[in-house]
């Protein structure tokens, strides 16, 4: 009675069995509506917001891409010696990424394979629509302290200067590299990471890793702007998925900015951003509406009736949140961002562990975030925020096709 | 140390129970003569009349002419027993019966109850059989073999410990009771096969159920580390320990084991490490967690090393992978031991949280490479 003797049923082909009826089960659940992930093929999908996002082009989707209801983001560190064993690592992330994307399982699948061995996909994004899920990968300025990188290091990839009123936790800040996941199902999102992750072991492991819900800016304007846990609404003026000028000028690593393996890449700050939401929350109308410089229903700027009416910034305080930011007071530049709202429980004094973690992206790091950023110090908000964690990645250019991989134009000799 | 865990080997044998041939010692059936194999035992031979039997029902008919008491086993090719009988003393018979299907089987006569037995080759003929790779027919026989051999040597040890007890000697005792546990922590999923061995002698205080007598290792750690006292009632439970880990010593041989079982065994140890010991939840009064993690770590890499060569066939990558995984967390273990032929680790409460959390990443980056091993050898 070994498994070398007899022939009644073993536990692979039950197990099998089992298999098929769970794909069934996923199928009818999932509808001809958007496909649906399964071991297998996925059948086309449609046009509504559970749809695919394509993994491939020049730039990586979940920059300019619409941004999605849910993130899950995570900063890893590198602990590979082995340049050829890393790399082995980011090709086997573009392709579990690739068919994440698509809506399909990693590898094998979640179910179906050897019963004695673990699935090769941890299988609870089974049946669940692609969601829109796009995974985004960035390389932190550690990374290039190791495999002989640091002369590749682009000099936008500057290390952020200490700002005023930073309290930084390394246990939550920098990285040498880091996976933005957004997707309109939060278990997506979770999935796609988690399993990265598993596929890193070894060679990458997590340093610290932030859930998002309720975007709190938009690249899709025409849209309703989203609100941030202080209740107003956030990224009016933000860079929208189809200005492709702005993209062009802001955003996106050009030609001659060098380096070479940047083009089509860009850049992306990170900051934890916490909100003393308690005394938020007793602070009179008059002087939230002060501190921000628009309205809280309409989102008006001072002394206008319409959200999108253009700001008149001496109308503001000089201390208000817009004014400093817009900008007209950053000699012109401006930022891309896609952050999101956390909330982790509560922290020990009764308070709510809550804020925005800020997502920015920028064409360079200097005539962006650090810009911006030093011209809030004198912000009337931040005496309801901290910036609690920090880092900063070069987010390398698009996967091309399904020959390309993650860091290619890095990594590869030829390149 | 979890009574409530399912561990892959009995999994495996709840499976293959669906195609069971069943060993028993009932003197019923077998009147065709054709069906009895007799068995000569002397002290130096065993001498089988017959070589080939077609399957079904066989009686084995043995005589010990030998001066030494014996036994006689039939195994199948991976040592697993298939029928027993013991305590055959010199000079008398006995039958042994069972219910084989097609397939090698040996039969071992044991003159002294000692070794790995004197052993014929048995084929039962008829039907189709699946053979699987003789290789890991040597791996099974080999780590079950192992696996004994950790149980015996256990005994002494834990004799020792529980003397010490016995004669109210606190130090005496706390330096025996990890080195009591080493042969239970290297074959852990083999040990765990076992449901009602188990919970007795591993299980901590969280994981009683309601009304459940507190017994076993653990109890007495508490009784050693944190009352710091020797009562009665620990005179007791360490009587016991040598019972439950007796019983142990005596059924190893029979645990269900599998290449794949095997494999996942491997796997599971590195389980408890990343659950138990990585976080001193195991050992949290005498912190000897780490000469625990050791021991898991060398059963795993003993099942592992006896599987590599069939795995090195079917996936050489993963296999360069786990043996630079072993070496690498070896090499971290051997900074918390000045002698590496000592198991004098760090006390655990000494390890930092930093020291934690690598020895945490080693674990599951030889855990998660370790977990595609079954499949590397089911191939």
């Amino acid at each position: 009675m070994t498994d070398t003797q007899g022939s009644s049923p073993t536990r692979r082909s039950l197990i099998g069995w089992g298999g098929a009826g769970l794909a069934l089960g996923a199928a009818a659940a999932g509808g001809a509506v958007a496909m649906t992930r399964t071991g297998d093929d996925v059948v086309p999908a449609g046009a509504d917001t559970g749809a695919a996002v394509d993994f491939h082009g020049v730039n990586q989707a979940g920059i300019a891409t619409p941004v999605q209801d849910r993130l899950h983001f995570a900063a890893f560190d590198v602990t590979t010696t082995d340049r050829a064993e890393f790399v082995q690592v980011l090709k086997a992330w573009t392709e579990a990424a690739r068919r994440m994307t698509a809506g399909k399982a990693v590898g094998e699948g979640a179910f179906g394979g050897l019963a004695e061995a673990p699935p090769d996909d941890t299988g609870e994004a089974l049946g669940l629509k692609p969601s829109r899920l796009t995974l985004t990968i960035g390389f932190g300025p550690s990374l290039f302290k190791k495999f002989d990188l640091a002369g590749r290091r682009p000099d936008a990839l500057v290390d952020l200067p200490t700002f005023a009123g930073d309290a930084l936790d390394a246990a939550r800040s920098n990285g040498d590299l880091c996976v933005q996941a957004c997707a309109d199902d939060p278990q997506v999102a979770v999935h796609a990471i988690r399993n990265l992750a598993r596929i890193g072991m070894g060679k990458v492991v997590i340093r610290w890793s932030q859930l998002g819900f309720g975007k709190t800016s938009s690249t899709t304007p025409d849209a309703q702007t989203p609100r941030n846990l202080m209740g107003f609404k956030d990224g009016t003026r933000n860079i929208a998925g189809t200005e492709t000028d702005r993209l062009k000028k802001f955003v996106w690593v050009g030609e001659k900015d060098g380096p070479d393996w940047m083009t089509g890449g860009s850049y992306l700050v990170a900051r934890r951003i916490r909100m003393h939401i308690e005394t938020w929350d007793r602070t009179s109308l008059q002087e939230q509406e002060d501190i921000f410089g628009r309205d809280k229903g309409e989102g008006a700027p001072v002394g206008k009736a319409k959200e999108r009416d253009e700001p008149f910034l001496k109308a503001m305080k000089p201390d208000a949140h817009v004014r400093l930011a817009h900008p007209d007071s950053n000699h012109g530049t401006t930022i891309l961002r896609r952050g999101y709202s956390f909330t982790d429980g509560t922290d020990g004094l009764g308070r709510l562990e809550a804020g925005l973690f800020f997502l920015a992206y920028q064409r360079d790091v200097r005539e962006g975030f650090i810009r911006v950023q030093r011209n809030l110090a004198t912000d009337a908000l931040n005496e309801y925020i901290q910036h609690v964690g920090s880092a900063v990645f070069a987010v390398p250019p698009g996967v091309r096709d399904k020959d390309d991989w993650w860091g290619r134009t890095l990594f590869s000799k030829e390149a | 140390m979890r009574a409530a865990r399912l561990s892959v080997v009995t999994a495996v044998t709840a499976v293959t129970a669906l195609a069971a041939v069943t060993g028993c010692t009932s003197k019923s059936d077998a009147k065709d003569g054709d069906r009895v194999i007799g068995v000569t035992a002397t002290d130096s031979t065993c001498v089988t009349s017959k070589k080939e039997i077609s399957a079904g029902h066989l009686e084995l008919a043995i005589e010990n002419k030998g001066s030494k008491v014996t036994e006689v086993y039939i195994l199948f090719p991976d040592d697993r027993i298939v029928s027993e009988r013991e305590n055959i003393g010199p000079g008398t018979k006995q039958r042994v019966t069972a219910e084989v299907k097609a397939g090698d089987y040996r039969i071992a006569c044991k003159p002294g109850m000692k070794g790995t037995g004197i052993r014929q080759n048995l084929k039962v003929t008829g039907g189709s059989v699946a053979e699987r790779d003789p290789r890991l027919d040597k791996a099974v026989a080999a780590y079950r073999e192992y696996a004994q051999e950790q149980a015996d040597a256990t005994l002494p040890l834990v004799a020792t410990f529980v003397k010490a007890i016995q004669a109210g000697n606190l130090e005496a005792a706390k330096a025996a009771y990890a080195p009591s546990r080493i042969g239970w922590e290297r074959t852990e999923p083999v040990a765990e096969s076992f449901g009602d061995i188990d919970p007795k002698v591993d299980v901590r205080a969280d994981g009683l159920e309601a009304g459940q007598t507190w017994t076993g290792w653990h109890r007495l750690e508490k009784a050693l580390w944190q009352d710091k006292k020797i009562t009665a009632t620990e005179k007791t439970l360490a009587g016991q320990l040598t019972t439950d880990l007796t019983d142990w010593q005596k059924r190893v041989g029979k645990a269900e084991i599998t290449p794949t079982s095997m494999a996942n065994g491997a796997k599971e140890l590195l389980d408890e490490v990343a659950t138990g010991k990585v976080t001193g939840e195991e050992e949290r009064y005498s912190h000897t967690d780490l000469i625990d993690f050791k021991a898991n770590v060398e059963g795993a890499q003993k099942s592992y090393e006896l599987l590599k060569p069939v795995a090195q066939e079917n996936d050489a990558a993963l296999v360069t992978d786990l043996d630079k995984q072993f070496a690498a967390l070896n090499t971290l273990l051997d900074k918390y031991r000045p002698n590496t032929s000592s198991y004098a680790f760090t006390s655990y409460d000494k390890v930092g949280a930093a020291g934690r959390k690598e020895l945490s990443d080693a674990v599951n980056a030889l855990a998660e490479p370790l977990s595609k091993l079954a499949a590397a050898v089911a191939k």
